[in-house]
């Protein structure tokens, strides 16, 4: 043993091993609570549910050098303005029918998920779906019957009939209303969005 | 011991009984990741192909969590192989460890079973329970989740228990806390939340600190365990690099998860701490790779176990540079904000579970089949020139790097048209989707997909063939190796 140099003895190696995992790991659980606190439901990055009465935009800003959400007037989803709890429920149904659909395996979602289908993020504020007027209707009707409002833009791509029930339907467009206002750093980035409250 | 070249289960212990068991159904669920990874490339050649039968997300969600399964299986089956070797005792619960295997396995089967048949549910708690949890890697439905985490306290009970009751080392003492680390993890991916961010806060944890911390970890010591077993080379310097590789792959790993809180909602602080730590994290693949390329050299290739060896280092240069180099290139925020959710993960993502845990599994499997067979000479001059293990590795391989620069050119392509150019709207995905590069990429990767499965095809073949007919043993080359170490 006295041949080896210090600098690659084993015990010095195991100590380094130990303390380092363990310095880590509590510099990541610290953060944890403290992003997880930053990115609950109603924080200035992550807004309360209700935001689903108001105009949600994503616009560049100068300050930040990027895209952020922009939270304007109201505008209630399907006519109706909703309570902080009815809102919640109605984005729970919404995620749940994402998840029970397995809307993953083929889009992203905040650019996580399968590469098949376009993301998700600001699926709400997408320039596609023509204007504000017609976007609920549309949405809703392109999610009850894919198959017949299928768009595949030449790719021959089409969404599966997932039978999806008005209310998931509804509750779906509302997940992704809301899920449009998260504020991502600015993904994605140089966002073409939809003309919403007259030209702005 | 009984006859060389002949299977008999008399050759193992108790652990490398159950071993062989995992070791078979890990390559069962192989098999089905590659079918369901053809289907799902297929469709995007002819979108019409199994539409509205088999559509792309269940085909997908199959090939991932067979994935997923296999490598675990393939993990647990690893350790059960080693434990009463490293612990120089008999395995303690040995028929608590058969009947956990049953149990699991029978799960598995339920669970793969519910995903084609059912396939979905109504958008309510009980889908999530019962059929689909609709979260990538982690669809397992919630009673499967309750299922696997009690499988996993049998099987950590089983190897910590031996080591208690035998010899603790370096190896089983990083093993045993990587272990707990990696069953505490999954527990992160158990809950439902509304709120999408703080869901891929903690799916996050399981998913990142599983494969690009506790996985590797897991692998270092199955390597460290490897090397001294076909090379015979000296436990005091694999321990040592052992612990250098912990220290390193957790120092980066760890934080190095804040590659990922980049644009899920999460603080802007993320953007520097993952970008420096994941940028550290390909260190501890070079480190693997100067580890097992030195000790081999240094033994002269002689090892015991050709295909074995082969594989092991083939596991040092994929983990460098599926998850090293690859991860690097597209891991700082300037980069990944316009390739973040394109191929070009696609492309990182194969190449990385292939290179750095299909392999090593394959390498167990040999040491495992050499065993099985009576401790079968498996060095050089194999029958036939041992002309199905090499053939089978350069047709993984090359299916896989075919696959991989396929998929990267794809990614290339999505990041400048869609991402950069058209800012990643609807008509932007689709004008990436229907360009001749992205084309031409699928119809590639779907040719070498096709590779890889003949390399598959020829793997399985070796397995169930290799060391059949050898009446010659390793014994000698062994007591050399000893010798000289």
């Amino acid at each position: 043993m006295a041949d080896i140099p210090w600098w690659a003895r084993e015990s010095l190696w195991r100590k380094m091993a130990i303390w380092i995992t363990a310095i880590m790991a509590v510099i990541l659980i610290f953060l944890s609570f403290h992003s997880v606190a930053l990115i609950t439901a109603g924080s200035a990055r992550v807004p309360a549910y209700s935001v689903i009465n108001q105009r949600i935009d994503y616009r560049f800003d100068r300050e930040r050098n990027r895209q952020q959400p922009v939270i304007g007037d109201p505008a209630p989803l399907f006519g109706r303005v909703l309570s902080e709890a009815d809102a919640e429920q109605l984005v729970r149904r919404g995620k749940l029918t994402f998840q029970a659909r397995n809307c993953i395996n083929c889009h992203t979602i905040l650019g996580n998920g399968a590469y098949y289908a376009p993301d998700l993020t600001k699926a709400w504020l997408d320039p596609g779906w023509g204007t504000e007027e017609a976007r609920e209707r549309l949405m809703k009707e392109f999610l009850m019957d894919p198959y017949t409002n299928a768009r595949t833009f030449g790719t021959g791509r089409r969404m599966p009939d997932l039978d999806l029930t008005e209310d998931e339907a509804e509750a779906l467009i509302a997940f992704l209303k809301w899920t449009a206002a998260i504020d991502t750093n600015g993904f994605p980035a140089a966002f073409p969005t939809i003309k919403q409250g007259g030209g702005t | 011991m009984s006859t060389p070249g002949v299977e008999d289960w008399s050759n193992l212990n108790a652990g490398q009984r159950i071993a062989m068991k995992y070791f078979i159904v890990a390559m069962v669920l192989f098999v089905a990741q590659i079918l369901f990874g053809l289907l799902a490339g297929m469709q995007y050649i002819y979108p019409n192909f199994l539409y509205g039968v088999l559509d792309f997300n269940v085909n997908r969600m199959v090939h991932i969590n067979a994935m997923i399964v296999w490598m675990l299986y393939g993990f647990i089956g690893s350790v059960y192989w080693l434990v009463e070797d490293e612990a120089e005792t008999e395995l303690v619960g040995a028929k608590l460890a058969n009947i956990n295997f049953w149990v699991l396995t029978v799960a598995v089967g339920i669970v793969v079973l519910v995903y084609l048949l059912v396939q979905a549910g109504p958008g309510e708690i009980e889908s999530v329970w019962f059929i689909n949890e609709g979260r990538e890697y982690i669809e397992a439905p919630r009673w499967a989740d309750v299922g696997i985490v009690v499988c996993t306290l049998v099987f950590f009970y089983n190897v910590a228990a031996t080591f208690m009751k035998g010899r603790w080392s370096g190896i089983s003492g990083v093993l045993v806390l990587d272990l707990v680390a990696l069953a505490g993890l999954y527990l992160a991916g158990m809950f439902f939340t509304t709120n999408v961010s703080v869901d891929q806060y903690w799916w996050w944890w399981v998913i990142h600190l599983w494969v690009e911390a506790t996985w590797e970890v897991l692998v270092g010591c199955i390597m460290a365990w490897g090397l001294i077993k076909t090379l015979g080379a000296s436990r005091r310097i694999v321990t040592t690099w052992l612990y250098i590789e912990v220290a390193l792959m957790f120092g980066s790993g760890i934080l190095g998860l804040g590659h990922h809180y980049f644009w899920i909602g999460t603080p802007e602080y993320w953007l520097s701490i993952g970008g420096f730590f994941s940028a550290l994290e390909p260190i501890p693949l070079v480190a693997m790779v100067v580890h097992a390329v030195y000790d081999s050299g240094r033994h002269g290739f002689q090892s015991r176990n050709h295909p074995a060896l082969a594989w092991l280092i083939a596991h040092a240069f994929g983990n460098f540079f599926g998850a090293g180099v690859w991860g690097f290139m597209h891991t700082l925020p300037q980069i990944n904000l316009y390739t973040h959710g394109t191929q070009w993960t696609a492309s990182h993502g194969h190449l990385a579970f292939f290179g750095a845990y299909a392999t090593i599994i394959i390498a167990m499997i040999y040491i495992a089949l050499q065993k099985w067979r009576g401790d079968v000479w498996m060095s050089g001059d194999l029958a036939d020139n041992g002309w199905k293990w090499k053939w089978s590795l350069g047709l993984l391989h090359l299916g896989m790097v075919g696959m991989t620069m396929a998929l990267l050119i794809a990614g290339y392509e999505q990041s400048f048209i869609e991402r950069a150019l058209e800012g990643s709207s609807w008509s932007g995905y689709f004008e990436a989707q229907r360009h001749p590069w992205f084309v031409q990429s699928m119809v590639w990767r779907e040719v070498f997909g096709l590779t890889m499965a003949a390399g598959l095809v020829l793997l399985l073949w070796d397995f169930v063939t290799i060391g059949k007919r050898e009446s010659r043993e390793i014994k000698q080359l062994v007591a050399d190796q000893s010798h000289a170490a």
